[in-house]
Formats: structure tokens, sequence, C-alpha cells
């Protein structure tokens, strides 16, 4: 679909140039993206045309106090109690730590362990909905940004709950608060969705374009921000042309095409990517006056600013072969896993493996009953075909892990000395640098758990260091 | 409608796994030899299927021996014992007595592999091992190279094929020298058409250089070899030989000879490349590389052998453990100064 008077946008650097995204795929095509990486089959097609849905509600919901990296929240509620949807349940326990609220208007059945991801208990809060609500949002008026004072912002947004909806759930207030006199020049907002299977935040892009604009342009003006790029692969054209036809000229926002590749959603990856920078190791992107956030939590701060909605829904990818129906749902969170699939036709009798996130860093489900989180971008269904490990052999040096991994680490040598135990020796080959992208073990021919020995060495040698301390 | 979960794998990621396997990479090598195996087996005749066989047989029934009973299958189904026996049998003459090939599978395995820990951790090119053993125990055995067979002759077996164990050697064959032993010790050059399509006495794998050429381009393709090491002892190789022909065009052969001629491009390409034994980062392949051609035409040039490939190769895979520990790459933001001044 070439159209010669599609309407041009400018962007501001003028880097790159033109509405055609094909012009778009030429100039990516040429551009200095990170190094390495991989290409795992996109597996993107089940979904990707599916338009988000919205889950109806459930009688049960379980939310863990404990759900971001930082401290857990602290109930504010007591078993039978009565909460309305959007009403606030836990307060942040720490300044590293967020607010929760309640998914649905119902009681408080009771606040103590409940069966987590990782098949372990963990304090949660219960709530039972009520099925004679309508389970609508108590209407708030749009909260005036413009007037807040840094600080009060910040506090709004550990307030609404807000963490990274890419999968890491890092606070997102925690990100935005910046260090005396630090400058951000940049707001690099990641759609580069480089998880297979997982297109919830590509339909994200394609049907809410406006609210992720202004969800930039609230967090760009915050921060004084010169410009905002959305960085997105080049498998999803659809959005990068929605995204554009909605940028009006007057905003310094611009839309960067990336070459499909993995992890080109890596935080440090997306900068090298677009900005052709390198962050230093033990820095932060905010160094170089840039700040990254996943386009779902940009719609997320939109949202709360201005239909005053925290974070108790997101949307979820729910995919993957052991999947009757494949979906993109609005899912409340806490909602048990086990009420999602059923929701999509139930878990297909082969299955053997359910994944929440993406599948290449997200976490095996351990049991069906543990709720969905913040963080669950996807819930994946495998088969044996799929979770089927090949037999480990020698490793021949092949050097496809050295030639895969982003961060220029020697995988090989490492998982070797990691099978020694040699962790000290490790050290020396820079293991504390690997972000556990699973690049390696994707690549090996040879089936050997290259990222899992790393992590266990890394664990090793943390724990050793908390013990020398 | 009640019914059970499902049992759940709760087992680490990532879940994704690219479909390659060892042994789809051995697969590789072995068709990549494919053409300039029969090509050599038709030039030489049936002697050379014998000689083929028999230094696979003693790298395949070495392997089968001395691995643990639970693991033999696997091993062996893996195929770096036939690769080993195969590249082996491709770098001897075409009149080898066979049970000297077999011996030479044996030690390639035995000594090239077994006793260093198996597949992935021996030092050498196991088949060059075996090799390297051969050219010392029977040097006249390793250096008597028969004519090509016409295709009438193709079913004739050289006598010295069947020669009995430790047994005195006949070569009723008509004997030729190879066209790097013309040129170093009777000044006489090759018509390069022969060279590159292979029509010139030598082992059995290493005369057709078209041939092998395609090969390592599958490879080089298919990623199964770092193209890096092929490229830098070729063009090394080629530097050097030209170096020498601009100062003397009587006395040294061209860049083109040197290349195609002896085991030059099938060691390049399928020895060097051996991942095993050759440098994991990449600036260390090119260093491997640069020290092969070096060495091979220091030996070619200076040294008393017509060919030096296999030494070459073997004092390279000796240096690759240094290399790889001073040529890791600068990892991910590191060695970078921080935005504040200062040293990271």
């Amino acid at each position: 679909m070439f159209d010669p008077f599609f309407p041009c946008v400018i962007p501001p650097h003028g880097t790159l140039c033109c509405g055609d995204s094909r012009m778009n795929a030429l100039s990516a095509l040429f551009k200095q993206g990170f190094a390495h990486g991989v290409h795992p089959a996109e597996n993107k097609e089940r979904t990707q045309e599916l338009p988000i849905q919205r889950m109806p509600f459930v009688d049960r919901y379980v939310i863990p106090l404990h759900q971001n990296l930082g401290a857990p929240a602290k109930a504010m509620v007591v078993p039978g109690q009565r909460v309305q949807r959007g009403e606030c349940i836990a307060e942040p326990g720490a300044f590293v730590s967020t607010a929760l609220h309640s998914p649905v208007t119902g009681w408080v059945r009771s606040i103590g362990p409940q069966r987590f991801v990782d098949g372990r208990f963990a304090q949660a809060i219960e709530i039972t909905a009520d099925p004679y609500s309508t389970q609508r949002l108590a209407p708030k008026p749009p909260i005036d940004w413009a007037a807040l004072s840094m600080d009060a912002f910040i506090g709004e947004i550990q307030q609404a709950g807000i963490v990274g909806l890419g999968g890491a759930a890092f606070p997102a207030h925690v990100k935005l608060s910046l260090p005396e006199g630090q400058r951000i020049r940049h707001l690099l907002i990641n759609g580069a969705e480089c998880e297979p299977f997982l297109t919830n935040d590509h339909r994200l892009m394609l049907e809410r374009p406006e609210t992720l604009i202004r969800g930039i342009e609230i967090m760009r003006q915050k921060l004084g921000a010169e410009e905002a790029t959305i960085g997105v692969e080049l498998n999803k054209r659809d959005a990068i042309e929605v995204l554009q036809q909605h940028l009006r000229g007057d905003l310094p926002i611009r839309v960067v095409p990336l070459r499909v590749k993995y992890p080109q959603g890596a935080e440090k990856m997306l900068i090298k990517s677009i900005y052709n920078k390198e962050v230093p190791s033990g820095l932060l992107p905010r160094d170089l006056e840039i700040l990254v956030n996943n386009v779902g939590t940009v719609v997320a701060i939109a949202d709360y600013f201005d239909l005053g909605m925290p974070l108790i829904e997101r949307v979820v990818t729910v995919s993957g072969p052991g999947v009757a129906y494949p979906a993109n749902l609005i899912v409340p969170l806490g909602t048990p896993v086990r009420e999602v699939l059923r929701f999509c036709g139930g878990l297909k009798e082969e299955t053997r493996e359910v994944l929440m996130g993406g599948p290449m860093m997200g976490a095996p489900i351990a049991s069906l009953d543990a709720p969905m989180l913040k963080g669950s971008s996807g819930l994946l269904a495998f088969t044996a075909q799929e979770t089927a490990r090949p037999k480990e052999t020698p490793c021949i040096r092949c050097g496809r892990c050295v030639e895969a991994c982003p961060y220029f680490l020697n995988p090989s040598r490492l998982a070797r000395l990691a099978k020694a135990r040699l962790f000290d020796e490790m050290k020396a080959y820079q293991v504390m640098e690997c972000v556990e992208c699973g690049s390696c073990t994707f690549s090996c021919p040879s089936g050997i758990p290259i990222v899992q020995l790393i992590r266990t060495a890394k664990d090793n040698l943390r724990q050793g260091k908390r013990r020398a301390d | 409608m009640k019914h059970r979960d499902p049992k759940l794998l709760v087992q680490p990621g990532p879940l994704l796994k690219q479909p390659l396997t060892t042994s789809m990479a051995m697969r590789d090598v072995l068709i990549a030899l494919a053409p300039a195996t029969l090509a050599g087996i038709w030039m030489f005749g049936l002697g050379a299927l014998l000689v083929l066989l028999a230094s696979i047989a003693g790298a395949m029934l070495t392997e089968w021996t001395f691995l643990p009973e639970d693991k033999r299958r696997d091993q062996l189904a893996n195929g770096s014992a036939l690769v080993t026996g195969l590249l082996l049998g491709l770098t001897l003459p075409p009149a080898l007595p066979l049970w000297m090939a077999f011996l030479g599978g044996t030690v390639s395995i035995g000594l090239g592999k077994i006793i260093w820990g198996g597949l992935g951790y021996n030092l050498f090119n196991p088949a060059l091992v075996g090799r390297a053993f051969l050219l010392a125990a029977f040097p006249v055995a390793m250096t008597t190279w028969s004519a090509q067979t016409g295709s009438t002759d193709f079913f004739q077996v050289a006598a010295s094929n069947l020669a009995a164990p430790l047994m005195h050697l006949d070569y009723d064959g008509v004997t030729s020298a190879t066209p790097l032993g013309l040129m170093k010790f009777q000044q006489q050059s090759t018509a390069l058409w022969d060279l590159v399509i292979g029509k010139t006495s030598g082992c059995i794998g290493e005369t057709s250089g078209l041939l092998l050429i395609l090969g390592g381009l599958y490879l080089a393709f298919r990623r199964d070899l770092d193209w890096r090491i092929p490229v830098s002892i070729l063009i090394t190789v080629a530097a050097f030989a030209s170096l020498l022909f601009l100062i003397d065009p009587d006395r040294y052969p061209g860049p083109l000879f040197s290349v195609f001629s002896g085991g030059l491009l099938i060691g390049a390409f399928y020895m060097a490349s051996d991942p095993v034994t050759s440098p994991l980062t990449p600036k260390g392949a090119w260093i491997f590389g640069i020290g092969i051609g070096l060495l091979v035409m220091l030996i070619r040039v200076f040294g008393g052998f017509p060919e030096g490939v296999m030494y070459a190769i073997l004092l390279m895979n000796a240096a690759t453990p240094l290399i790889d520990r001073y040529t890791q790459p600068r990892v991910f933001g590191k060695g970078l100064k921080s935005p504040q001044g200062g040293h990271q």
C-alpha cells in the first residue's frame, strides 16, 4: 500500500524520514543496531491480528503483596472489608515499593499465604468479587499533572502502583526519581517486544496510539526531555504506521523501526540500537541522560492521570501450542492463571509447561492457582514437543554462543568454568555482566544449559560476597 | 467438569531452542566433504576407497572400545569419530597399506581425542595427530604417491594397499611426485587447471581444489566453520607467495599454485577450522589463521619437507588456548569512559 501523498512526518532530529515504512525498513537495515543476538522463530502470527479483548470478571482474586523488586506492600485492609474496584488495598512498604489496588469491587476474604508463580506460598490479599456489582470504576477528575511538583508526580505514580510492564516489573517511580541535577534529554519508549509469541505491546500500540502518545507527552514534559523515541521492531509495521499517523508534526516524538532480533528490547541493547551509545557497565541509562520505559508502562501512566485508573489490569498475550484459543486479553491483576486459561478454552491435554512472560526469559508456572501479576506480559502453554530438552553433549567450542551473546561474553568458557565450579575465575571473564537473556542456551547445538550454569555461578558469587561483607 | 491439571514442568528458561545439534554439524561436514571424497575415489580407484574405510573403521572402533558403555551409542551416533576417520583417510596417500590407515584411525581417536577426555577436550586436531604419527612411523609409505588410475583400472587395487602388517612394501603401480614435491625437488611446476580440478597425484582427498572450496563454502554458509580461519590462512599464503614470486619468479611458484597445491585447501577449510582446536574469539581466529599461513609457507619454502600444512595446524593448535586467553573481546559497557569522567 504505497501512497505517494502519504503525509510525511519529519522527525525532530532528521535521522529518519518519511511516513512510508518501507523507507524506514530500508534505513533500519543500514542502521547500526546492537551486535550479536539471536533470531528465534517469532510465532507472533497466532495473536498479532487479534484485537485486545476484556476478560470477564471471575469470583476470586489473589493479590500478592510482593510483586516487584524492593520491599513488599503493606496491607491496608482487613478480612471482611468491602473494597471498591481501584481502591488502594496496600500501601508501599518503602521507597522501592508500590501500592496495590483492588481489581474488583467485592470483599476481602483473607490476608495470608497463597500459591505464588514458583509454587511457593507468599503473603497475598484474597478478594471475593461482588457478583452484583457493575464493576464500574468510580469516575475521577483527571489529575493536573502539569501543576504537580516532580516529587508529587513521582508520589502519584508510586500510589498508582505502576511498575515497568515489560516484564521486569521495576517500580516506575524509582526510575523517574533522578539524583539532584540529573537531566534526561531522551525519553526512549520500548516497543521492541523482542520475545517470541508476545503481542501485547504490539496490540497496545495499534489500538491505543493516542493514549500512548499522551503518556509519552506527560512523561516527556515532566522530565523536560528534548525528544522522545519509540523503538519498534520491523515485524510490527502496522504499529509503526499507525503511530506515525497519530504523531502530530509539532511533537518531538519519532518512531524508529528496528531490526527483528533478540534481545532488542533489553534496555541497553535498545539504547545501542537507537542512539548508538553503550551504557558503561555499572551505570544506568540515566547517566547518558536517557530514560527507557515500556509502552505498556507509558499507557498505564496516561490512564492514571487522565482516568484516575491505577494499575489494576494489564494486557496479556495468552498463546502457545497448548492453548485452545490464543488471545490478547485485558486481565485484571490477581486473576488466577487457571481462570485466564479457562477463558481461552482451557489447556490442551498435551500441555507440559506454562510460562509467565516470554519463552526466552519468562518463568515457568508451578501451579495454575498462581495469580496474574503486574509483570505478567504473557501466559504461554507449551507441549512436550517444545519443552523437550536435547540430550547434553560435550561443548565442541563451535562459538555460536560467543556470536550470540549481546554482551560479548564468552559463554562457552563460562559454562566450562561453571561446571568445574571455578566461580572466581568466572569473575575474571566478567560473568557478573551477564543479563541472562538466554541467547547462549538458545544457540547451543550441544544442548548445554549455559545461562542456567551462569545463573548458578552468579548466585554463588553474590552469596560469597554477602558472607564476606 | 472437574479434570486434573496437567503435570507441569518447572524447568529453567529459555524454553526455546535453536533446532541445531552437534550431530547436525557433523552431518554438514560429511555433506561438505562428499564431493571431494567421491572425486578422490574416482581418481585413485578402489584402493582409495579401501584406505578411507580402513581409517574410518580404525577411528570408530577405537571410539567404541574406549567409551563407557552407556555413552557409546550417543557418541558414535553424533558422527565425530566418523568425521575424524574420514578426514584422516582423505589426507593419506592412495596406495597406503590398509593396516596403516587403520592404525592411523586408531591413533587419531586414541591419542588425538580419547586421552584428552573425549570430544571437545582435545588440544590437537585428532585426524592430524593420526597423520603425524603415520608420517613419523612410516615415512616411506606416507610419501610414496601413486599416479591417478584411469577409469579402466578402477577396480585394480595396488599390491601395497593389501600388504600384510609390518612386511616389506612393493610398489607395483606407477609412482609419481606431488606438485609440491616436483616444485621443491625438481623446480617443476604443474598446470594450474590440473591443480584446480585435481588431476595430480597426492593424498586421496586433497587434490581437487574446486570441490574442496565448494564444500568449504557450504560449511561457511551453514555457519559450521568460522570463515575467518580459512580466509586468513589463504590470504596469508597467497600474500607470502606473491612476495616471493615478485622477488624471484623463477625459483618460487605464484600465489595460485601455493593456494591450490598440497593440502592447503583441505587443511584450511576442514582441519584448521575444526572448532574444538581453533580459537573461539574472532580476533583469535585471525591470529590463528595468519599463524598457520606463515608456518605453511616457512615450512614449504625453507623447511626440508615439500608440504607443511599439517605441522602448521598442529603448532597453531597448541597456541589456541593462549590465543583465546589474550583475545577476549571487550565486554559490552566495559572499558568505557563514564560520562562523568573517570575510567570505568
